[in-house]
């Protein structure tokens, strides 16, 4: 059977002057339409990378990646990006930003009326009509990742990446935000890849967490179904047994098996 | 040069003479009192030191100059032999007989064919540069080669290639002010953080949209400082340019007042070259600033 996003038997070697160093060994993971999971590990394990290939911004060594049984070698929307400091093109206004994506993905297949409709739709979605005006510089850095998070949905891709996209937000509002993700993947059920290196914030999100080795040549060290019922809550959740669990366990394996080495 | 400085200090002295003033107010105050009076006091402190100045270095001037052996006029003397140029710079008193203003006019149109053309050439050539790094390798050192030549020493070339003054002219304007556009450009675009290139790759944006959405909005400070350098040195170019293909022209107006021994003339357009390079440079400051506004990413 075919998985609706296939990453097969993936190998990445960068290669400066003459040094060769092996940033993912023989990485392969199945995800299914409509699933949320998350890649968890220390830095440096290779994580963005992974994630770039699957984006097409990277090429794979060895092996490759196939969305609905197509192999994906170049970046497209149909893998949009929320990336980590939010990209966003500090000339244009929040609704351009967005416009731009829309006008892009949908030019030839929707009426300039619809495509504003479509904008501010998005716009809405993540609480950002109010601010569409504003220029990146004048909204703070969760607006910011929103208005990022607003671009990526509107481009209506088939995997949405999220390259750490809460990793620079305070607490509070980093939380804020995993509520509103949660809240869209549950309203609109899209497939989701995200890294993180939080695991509270990995448990909550997912479906499956995928624990990686340290690099060099790091691989998928475990997968872990998180079997708790949607929508979820943060407060009940907290206390639920399943969840600290899977808590535990994502955490015995980042503290215990597979301890961050410096300068590894 | 020295405007911009003196631009920075006013904050730091209005306060002062202000709170000598307020307490005085009414309860009411007039419109004399809110409006007119602190607008009088920024116009006082920004013009009233470069006015000091000036009128200091002209009495210095005159002094050193009054003695009947002196090799260069006095401004009295500028003021009494050049009035007409002064007063009046837009007089016609025949073809080889107008104000000053007609002249600069010319060379004026002259620089905007010539650094309209280095403008294009210079950002086009510098964007192929900063994108491809066997371009910037192939042609980089020819570029720093050819663009410490002198304008000047184009000249003869150009002439015998173009066989007439006037395109000569302008393709010395444009020689010159080319390379700090190009080279600047190229800085500008080699410089676009890879995440901007990254959505453009996500969003699959063709080579053109590319250019016009993200290359030059991201480069446009460095476009603009490039312009900016460009802009004074075709300013610089074409008076010299001018002295030695003549014609119409501010540059041919000193070089001809010398010949017949006006140097008071040689004064007013030294005044006339400077004021109008100092506008040209603020023009181009200035729409710098209206068109790279929110470029700056944080």
């Amino acid at each position: 059977m075919i998985s609706y996003l296939q990453i097969d038997h993936l190998d990445k070697t960068f290669v400066r002057g003459n040094r060769e160093t092996k940033v993912l060994k023989d990485v392969s993971l199945t995800v299914e339409k409509g699933q949320f999971v998350s890649i968890i590990g220390h830095s440096g394990c290779g994580k963005t990378t992974l994630l770039n290939i699957v984006a097409g911004l990277t090429q794979a060594t060895l092996g490759g990646v196939l969305l609905e049984g197509r192999e994906v070698n170049e970046p497209g929307p149909d893998r949009a990006v929320v990336f980590q400091n939010h990209s966003l093109l500090p000339w244009l206004t929040v609704y351009d930003n967005v416009r731009l994506a829309v006008d892009k993905v949908f030019g030839a297949s929707k009426s300039r009326a619809e495509r504003h409709a479509w904008t501010l739709h998005n716009l809405d979605l993540v609480q950002m009509s109010h601010a569409k005006d504003k220029r990146p510089a004048e909204i703070s850095g969760g607006m910011k990742q929103r208005v990022g998070l607003a671009r990526a949905l509107a481009m209506e891709p088939k995997v949405l990446l999220l390259d750490e996209p809460f990793g620079a937000l305070d607490a509070l509002t980093r939380a804020h935000l995993q509520d509103s993700v949660m809240a869209l993947h549950q309203k609109l059920g899209n497939t989701v890849l995200m890294i993180t290196h939080d695991v509270d914030e990995a448990v909550l999100l997912s479906d499956r967490i995928v624990m990686m080795t340290n690099g060099p040549a790091a691989q998928i060290g475990e997968i872990l179904d998180v079997a708790l019922a949607r929508p979820r809550k943060r407060l009940e959740v907290a206390a639920n047994a399943t969840y600290l669990k899977c808590r535990q366990r994502v955490l015995e394996f980042l503290y215990e098996r597979h301890r961050y080495v410096e300068a590894a | 040069m020295n405007m911009p400085m003196l631009k920075t200090d006013p904050q730091a002295v209005t306060r002062a003479p202000s709170a000598t003033v307020v307490p005085l107010n009414p309860p009411t105050p007039g419109f004399l009192r809110t409006r007119i009076l602190p607008a009088a006091r920024t116009v006082a402190v920004r013009i009233l030191p470069p006015l000091v100045t000036i009128c200091v270095l002209l009495g210095v001037w005159q002094v050193l100059c009054m003695h009947p052996g002196a090799t260069l006029p006095s401004p009295s003397r500028i003021w009494s032999d050049a009035r007409d140029l002064i007063v009046d710079p837009f007089f016609v008193a025949g073809p080889q007989d107008i104000g000053l203003a007609w002249r600069v006019l010319t060379s004026l149109h002259r620089v905007a064919i010539g650094f309209g053309f280095a403008a294009i050439a210079g950002i086009l050539i510098g964007a192929i540069i900063g994108q491809s790094v066997w371009a910037m390798r192939g042609l980089d050192p020819i570029f720093q080669v050819l663009r410490t030549i002198p304008p000047l020493a184009w000249l003869p070339l150009s002439l015998a290639a173009f066989r007439d003054s006037q395109p000569s002219a302008i393709f010395v304007i444009f020689i010159t002010s080319v390379w700090p556009i190009i080279i600047n450009t190229a800085v500008g675009i080699r410089n676009i953080p890879q995440d901007y290139r990254n959505v453009a790759a996500v969003l699959r944006l063709n080579p053109l949209e590319f250019f016009w959405k993200v290359m030059i909005p991201a480069a446009a400070p460095y476009i603009f400082t490039g312009l900016r350098i460009g802009i004074g040195l075709s300013w610089l170019a074409i008076v010299a340019a001018e002295m030695l293909t003549g014609g119409v022209g501010i540059g041919f107006f000193i070089w001809d007042a010398w010949n017949s021994s006006r140097l008071s003339d040689i004064v007013v357009a030294l005044v006339y070259i400077g004021i109008v390079g100092f506008l040209l440079d603020r023009l181009v400051a200035g729409i710098a600033t209206v068109v790279t506004r929110g470029t700056a990413a944080n």
